[in-house]
């Protein structure tokens, strides 16, 4: 499915990412955590063309993605959200989703130009999609505002809706629930299951280890640009490697 | 009641020769058409992919260069020449819009009026090809089948049609996945790319429609006037496109047509009202006060209002289905 083979990335001297490799089983539901600076976002941008890696490869069933731009890797299914909240602000709920339908759509120049009739009933099929999409998140209430003025947690809920919008087969979410109340993580968390149940593959950057333990089947953890450990949320728990990143060396040697 | 303002336009539009009192306020309102295509050409950029272009100018005057030269020179009738100069016009925005993946913010800007001024140094240099500073006179005028459309009535009635082509391209592309595309270029373009939409590709198509359009403005500035100089490449076109589209409001549809019927006919009124000095003074104070009360544009704030007014109304508060 998804392979992360020897990935590396180097700003200037910094070294990013350094050789990291790991697999997404489809469907699953798999976590990238560490420490602050571990590398999780370069390798989120690396994954999604935002960022050329130094070295390296990333595969998708088959096919390499390395080099492509991002919305020639959001085509082939594979689309991501953003650390810091990314909305289109000026545009309402309903115009944000519908936005994020963009690959779903079909018209081209020239027809729309001509002004088909077919295209007619296409953007009323999108606009339903819309609709469902924003109900799933459970925004239905705040369809018509505009997104910039969404208090913080309904913000990112739009661009969950929006990632959604553009069919993803493997959804990349970066920190989904930072800056939210506990209320609204259980609820993110719920989401993700439920977007999992659809069929949807999750790769998820967390910092909050209730949820990430709560609901991952697998989880990558990083650290200096490196993976120091790889399994089921139990083991990494126990990983002495893994306590020892956290809590610093001396925890380890206590 | 939209549709209904929409007839009463069109209606009001179809016979305006009819009641307008002299042919100089006809020429007014023929000025103020050829200046809507413009100011809609511009609004594809500005208003949607929110792109600044300081040298649209230089599309309206390879427009209304290429449109006169091929009918003065090489005899071609008018609607050939019509549809090359859209076609060289769109060829020119590609150029720019290539420009502008590299470019954003300033240094388009700065790109776009630079094109301009490199154009029209063309057409003051190259005497031999625009007869440089001194221009080409003896445009001539379209003609439709057997008919010459040489009288203002006519021509009236070829501009209201190029605005009307202009505004439904405009309506249809905004209105659709495509107009969506430049509004998400705008508005966050690391999450446009995210979801799918090829910058590359829609900024160049929004950079060649614009472009095309600016050429048809240029086209059919060259056959009304009949007459074509390095003029046309002036900043001042430029200026006046972007305050049409800011002040009457940047991102809609209607916004740069009101511009455009506005800032056309200000400086007339102000003309017959004062002496020049006066009228260059009372034209910026308008401009700055337009601005500051209505910093969105003319037409976005007449919307709010009234979606203001109605959401006040107790009727209409009920929950939306």
């Amino acid at each position: 499915m998804l392979a992360v083979s020897d990935l590396a990335v180097r700003f200037g001297g910094v070294t990013a990412l350094e050789s990291v490799s790991f697999d997404v089983r489809p469907g699953s539901i798999t976590s990238v955590i560490g420490p602050n600076g571990a590398g999780k976002t370069t390798a989120f941008n690396a994954i999604t063309g935002y960022l050329r890696p130094t070295g390296g490869q990333i595969m998708y069933e088959g096919a390499v993605l390395t080099g492509l731009r991002p919305s020639a890797i959001a085509r082939r299914g594979i689309v991501r959200t953003f650390q810091k909240t990314s909305v289109f602000p000026a545009l309402s709920v309903d115009d944000n989703v519908l936005t994020g339908l963009h690959l779903r759509g079909t018209a081209g120049f020239l027809a729309v130009l001509a002004g088909r009739r077919r295209l007619i009933a296409e953007e009323l099929g999108l606009a339903a999609d819309a609709a469902a999409i924003i109900e799933f998140v459970g925004l239905a209430h705040r369809r018509r505002e505009v997104a910039s003025a969404l208090p913080y947690g309904e913000q990112r809920l739009v661009e969950l809706a929006v990632a959604l919008a553009a069919r993803p087969r493997v959804l990349l979410l970066d920190e989904p629930g930072a800056g939210m109340t506990g209320v609204e993580k259980a609820l993110v968390s719920g989401l993700i299951r439920k977007i999992r149940e659809q069929g949807v593959t999750v790769l998820l950057v967390e910092h909050d280890m209730r949820m990430v333990m709560g609901i991952s089947d697998t989880v990558i953890v990083l650290n200096g640009g490196r993976v120091i450990a790889e399994g089921a949320p139990a083991e990494i728990q126990a990983h002495p490697e893994v306590i020892r990143a956290y809590l610093g060396a001396s925890a380890g040697s206590a | 009641m939209t549709r209904v303002g929409g007839w009463l336009a069109a209606a009001g539009a179809l016979t305006l020769p009819l009641w307008l009192p002299s042919a100089y306020h006809l020429h007014i309102v023929i000025m103020a058409g050829i200046f809507g295509v413009l100011a809609l050409s511009l609004n594809l950029l500005l208003g949607y992919t929110g792109q600044l272009s300081l040298g649209h100018a230089a599309f309206f005057g390879i427009g209304a260069y290429t449109s006169a030269l091929l009918t003065l020179k090489l005899d071609w009738s008018f609607w050939p020449a019509l549809a090359a100069a859209i076609a060289l016009a769109g060829a020119a925005g590609w150029i720019i819009g290539r420009l502008a993946l590299k470019l954003r913010g300033a240094y388009f800007v700065l790109v776009t009026i630079s094109f301009a001024g490199v154009i029209s140094l063309v057409s003051v240099n190259w005497i031999e090809l625009t007869n440089g500073p001194l221009g080409l006179p003896g445009v001539p005028a379209p003609e439709l089948g057997r008919w010459s459309l040489r009288t203002k009535t006519a021509y009236y009635y070829l501009v209201l049609a190029a605005v009307a082509l202009s505004y439904t391209v405009s309506r249809r592309l905004v209105r659709s996945r495509i107009g969506r595309a430049f509004v998400a270029l705008r508005e966050n373009e690391a999450l446009a790319e995210s979801i799918g939409v090829d910058v590359t590709h829609y900024l160049v198509l929004a950079a060649v429609v614009s472009a095309a359009m600016a050429g048809l403005g240029g086209s059919l500035y060259a056959h009304y006037t009949r007459f074509v100089s390095p003029e046309v490449f002036l900043f001042t076109y430029t200026v006046t496109m972007v305050i049409m589209v800011v002040a009457g409001g940047k991102g809609t549809l209607a916004g740069p047509l009101v511009g455009a019927v506005l800032f056309t006919a200000l400086p007339e009124a102000l003309r017959a009202a004062a002496s020049w000095q006066w009228q260059m003074l009372a034209y910026g104070v308008l401009l700055v006060l337009l601005v500051f009360f209505l910093p969105r544009g003319i037409v976005p704030q007449i919307t709010a209002s009234i979606s203001g007014h109605a959401r006040a109304d107790p009727a209409s508060r009920a929950p939306s289905p």
